[in-house]
């Protein structure tokens, strides 16, 4: 009898179970995204990280120009065209018409997207004296870091459609600045109200853009809710709602997307990897990252001002073995500074060879016969670019070993990391770059230009020759040019060896079977206008 | 009953001030400058690294920072977050009901399950029954929560399909948060099967959490029962021909529960602890993972004032475990 009671609870409670299993994944046209944390706040303006851009700028907002999704082209945005004077130095942008805000609670407008929105959003950012500068806090550090501050010298509105940007010096990497998501587009009648209201600090938390998708709730860490902005100016995004569930773990985020609890997952464990391969739900993407992971050499520091001594390094060190024990094959070997996916990339470039014995000869023609020892500082953190710069490190001591080149490992806390090597302490040190704006003078000029040495320059490598050809680039308006003056910049730092190039990492990100047309963002991104979901 | 509530409460005070220097000395002995760590590799000119000195206050000497902060606590100010610019007290109150309705299904878990265990081990000494459900408890006891989680969420949820794999409600389900507790949320809300959805979102972090404190109290209560039932009186009560139910219940339980509660008390402390990463795994919207992110992004205000706070819960729960001594036991009530 007892065991009969007890089969029965079991039965009971299994059938109970089953039958309470909810619908996953939710009905059709809802995309759901697991994303891997909870925006810093809803204005793209006042953050740098990812999470950030993801849940604003890239789907919320638009700017002047953008990136065409899934490359690093530029294609006008709210701006239909610009026109560049002959000097450079002045931006005229035409603006496009019948553009819309979104409606929400707390705002409706009255007016189609103009100058006005343009100007505030940039006045905002650049002018410490405008109302809204101090507002939540206030700190724009991507537009600062990307010295726009001291860049722009006026923002003009010339007629209700057009407005001017006038710079203090040529920049032609200025267009591909304004396609970054601090770029965004926000609305000056809402910032208005709100001012006016004495809750201005609203317009940071409850967005208003022209984007294709707005946001309807957000929980923190758990839930932020978006619905398609049905006036969109590109037309309706072809999903209905959007939802980012929040799931910071990533091997949980792999369970939910086997469990059919959501369609898109960025950042996978590597370990999941092989088995995401195989499973007949998951359609596995991949593209090489907007990075690329180095070994910087200390150019102001004996033996590394010797560029013998570089050169040599950098033949003793063995990549294949890096790239199969570091990046456990998410990585494919780098021999420029910057990744293959930029304009510019210099295909003619010859890779140092990994050539031990060659290497040893070169040191001792650089008056090293019996070596010499020196550091490696390896990150403390795991980077995008470099997945693990401790085995790194380890693998290349060995390396250098082979040659008589003895090297101890050293590591900081990464704020420390960061402050030291920029004074420059160390000897050699791994680090890395992510791209920002997809131009080359984001890699060339803000790694390796004269500069930069003693902040983002951390090989402190000033080459009159490079930094000559990358001022040049800097000016000069024509792509043509500039993709002539970058190659020719490259073949100099291969030359001269400021660092050993290692690596450009490869992006993986599983996507469920029924979801069409989603494409990697080489930012980075995840941009889901232009996304569907099969029925 | 007053004057011994007085003397606890006095208690409190002086470790309140230790807890404020604590976290905030702890913090600032981290070898890290927040500042530089969030500009990353781009790195920031000397210029607006001096503006956002003085906007956190790091231009200042560390005790008049120390006092500043006091001063701001003192009145119920716990400071902004670096990221997110909002106060930290708004912050903590959106996420704290979720921490306490994990913490408190948890505890529920832990005693319901492990009171039984440990009395049906102590009646059965030595025999398999015994033996059993020590081993199981040992086994809980030394399961790594993230391990003991993942293995959960693997068989329950992906094989099975029984349960959720993470998270607090079915995005299905669109709830305002009215108490923050997603149980009575759901409850009073109009969205039908919103709270079945809500309890099946609580079944697996629940147990991972509670697992832990379980495998304590069963084995805090074995030991605390067998010195009990040894005691002479138990005998009396046995040879006066009581009920034997009502022995081990009445009599020796009863008496055998004080060091249990003082247990469950001190288990507070562990269950905020593994709050941590049981959150950061299921996706739990709750202080844990709060505090987790603010340490990883050096979001001083955060982790203070989040740690602060959860020293003010576990001294609360303390000094309500206290309480309970007296309840149950008269002659602690009485003691002066």
């Amino acid at each position: 009898m007892k065991a009969n009671f007890v089969k029965a609870a079991i039965g009971a409670g299994l059938l109970a179970a089953t039958a309470l299993a909810a619908p996953t994944a939710a009905s059709a046209k809802t995309l759901v995204y697991c994303s891997e944390g909870s925006p810093e706040g809803f204005n793209p303006q006042l953050y740098t990280s990812g999470t950030t851009f993801d849940a604003t700028s890239r789907n919320v907002f638009n700017r002047l120009v953008q990136f065409k999704r899934g490359t690093t082209t530029i294609v006008p945005g709210l701006a239909t065209s610009w026109d560049v004077s002959a000097d450079g130095t002045e931006y005229t942008f035409n603006l496009r018409k019948g553009v819309k805000f979104q409606t929400t609670d707390a705002f409706t407008p009255t007016r189609d997207f103009n100058a006005d929105d343009v100007v505030f959003s940039f006045r905002r950012q650049w002018d410490k004296e405008h109302p809204y500068h101090a507002v939540s806090g206030g700190g724009y550090e991507y537009f600062n870091s990307m010295s726009m501050g001291e860049l722009i010298k006026d923002i003009v509105k010339v007629d209700d459609y057009t407005v001017k940007f006038i710079l203090n010096r040529p920049e032609a990497p200025f267009i591909a600045n304004m396609a970054m998501d601090f770029a965004s587009v926000l609305s000056a009648e809402y910032a208005d109200q709100m001012m006016e209201a004495g809750t201005p600090e609203n317009v940071d938390l409850n967005p208003v853009g022209t984007g294709p998708f707005q946001v309807v709730q957000y929980q923190k860490d758990a839930v932020i809710r978006y619905k398609a902005f049905p006036e969109y100016w590109e037309g309706k995004a072809a999903i209905d709602n959007l939802i980012f569930a929040i799931t910071p773990d990533s091997t949980v985020r792999y369970q939910k997307m086997k469990a059919g609890e959501c369609h898109v997952m960025p950042y996978p464990n590597p370990a999941d990897l092989t088995a995401m391969e195989s499973d007949g739900d998951i359609n596995l993407m991949s593209q090489e990252g907007l990075n690329v992971g180095y070994l910087g050499y200390n150019t102001q520091k004996e033996p590394f001002t010797n560029v013998k001594v570089r050169k040599a390094l950098n033949m003793a060190i063995n990549k294949a073995a890096i790239i199969e024990g570091v990046y456990q094959g998410a990585g494919v070997a780098a021999k420029n500074p910057i990744p293959p996916t930029i304009w510019s990339y210099n295909n003619d470039t010859v890779d140092d060879p990994y050539d031990p014995e060659a290497a040893k000869k070169l040191l001792a023609e650089a008056g090293y016969p019996d070596g010499f020892t020196t550091d490696i500082w390896a990150m403390p953190v795991q980077r995008p670019y470099n997945p693990n710069a401790r085995r790194m490190a380890e693998l290349v001591q060995a390396d250098w070993a082979a040659i008589g080149v003895n090297a101890e490992i050293v590591s900081y806390e990464w704020g420390e990391y960061l402050e030291r090597t920029k004074k420059g302490e160390q000897g050699s040190f791994m680090l890395g770059w992510t791209g920002d704006n997809g131009d080359p003078d984001n890699f060339l000029a803000v790694l390796l230009g004269c500069d930069a040495v003693g902040s983002a320059n951390r090989a402190q490598w000033c080459n009159e020759e490079f930094d000559s050809l990358i001022q040049q680039a800097k000016t000069t308006a024509d792509v043509l040019e500039r993709t002539r003056l970058y190659e020719e910049a490259q073949t100099v730092f291969k030359r001269e060896a400021p660092w050993a190039t290692i690596a450009h990492s490869i992006v993986f990100e599983p996507v469920r079977k029924e979801v069409v047309d989603y494409k990697i963002d080489p930012f980075g991104g995840h941009i889901f206008y232009g996304v569907d979901i099969k029925e | 009953m007053l004057g011994f509530l007085l003397r606890r409460l006095g208690d409190v005070i002086p470790t309140f001030f230790g807890v404020t220097i604590l976290v905030f000395l702890m913090i600032h002995l981290i070898p890290s400058d927040p500042i530089q760590m969030r500009a990353g590799e781009r790195s920031i000119d000397p210029e607006r690294y001096a503006e956002l000195q003085k906007e956190y206050g790091f231009d200042r000497p560390l005790v008049v920072q120390y006092f500043d902060y006091l001063g701001g606590v003192l009145q119920g100010d716990l400071g902004e977050s670096f990221v997110t610019k909002r106060p930290v007290i708004e912050e903590f109150a959106t996420l704290f009901p979720a921490t306490i309705e994990l913490s408190i299904a948890g505890i529920l878990f832990a005693v319901i399950i492990g009171l039984p265990l440990g009395v049906i081990a102590a009646i059965n000494r030595g025999k398999w029954l015994d033996h059993l459900t020590m081993s199981l408890s040992l086994t809980g006891y030394s399961m790594p929560i993230f391990w003991w989680a993942l293995l959960l969420i693997m068989f329950f949820s992906t094989t099975l399909g029984w349960t959720p794999v993470s998270g607090r409600l079915s995005i299905m389900y669109y709830i305002e948060p009215t108490t923050g507790f997603m149980l009575i949320d759901t409850l009073i809300s109009d969205e039908k099967g919103a709270f079945i959805s809500a309890l099946r979102h609580l079944i697996l972090p629940t147990i991972a959490l509670g697992t832990i404190p379980m495998a304590v109290i069963a084995r805090m209560t074995r030991s605390s029962m067998l010195e009990v039932l040894g005691e002479e009186y138990i005998r009396v009560a046995r040879a006066k021909g009581l009920a034997p139910m009502r022995v081990i219940m009445v009599h020796a339980l009863r008496n055998a529960l004080i060091p249990v509660i003082t247990v469950i008390g001190l288990q507070v402390g562990v269950l905020f602890a593994g709050a941590i990463l049981t959150e950061t795994i299921f996706s739990w919207p709750g202080i844990g993972k709060w505090i987790v992110e603010a340490l990883n992004r050096r979001d001083y205000p955060t982790i203070q004032g989040g740690i602060l706070m959860i020293a003010f819960v576990v001294m609360g729960v303390n000094l309500l475990v206290d309480l309970m001594y007296g309840v149950i036991n008269p002659r602690i009530r009485h003691k002066r």
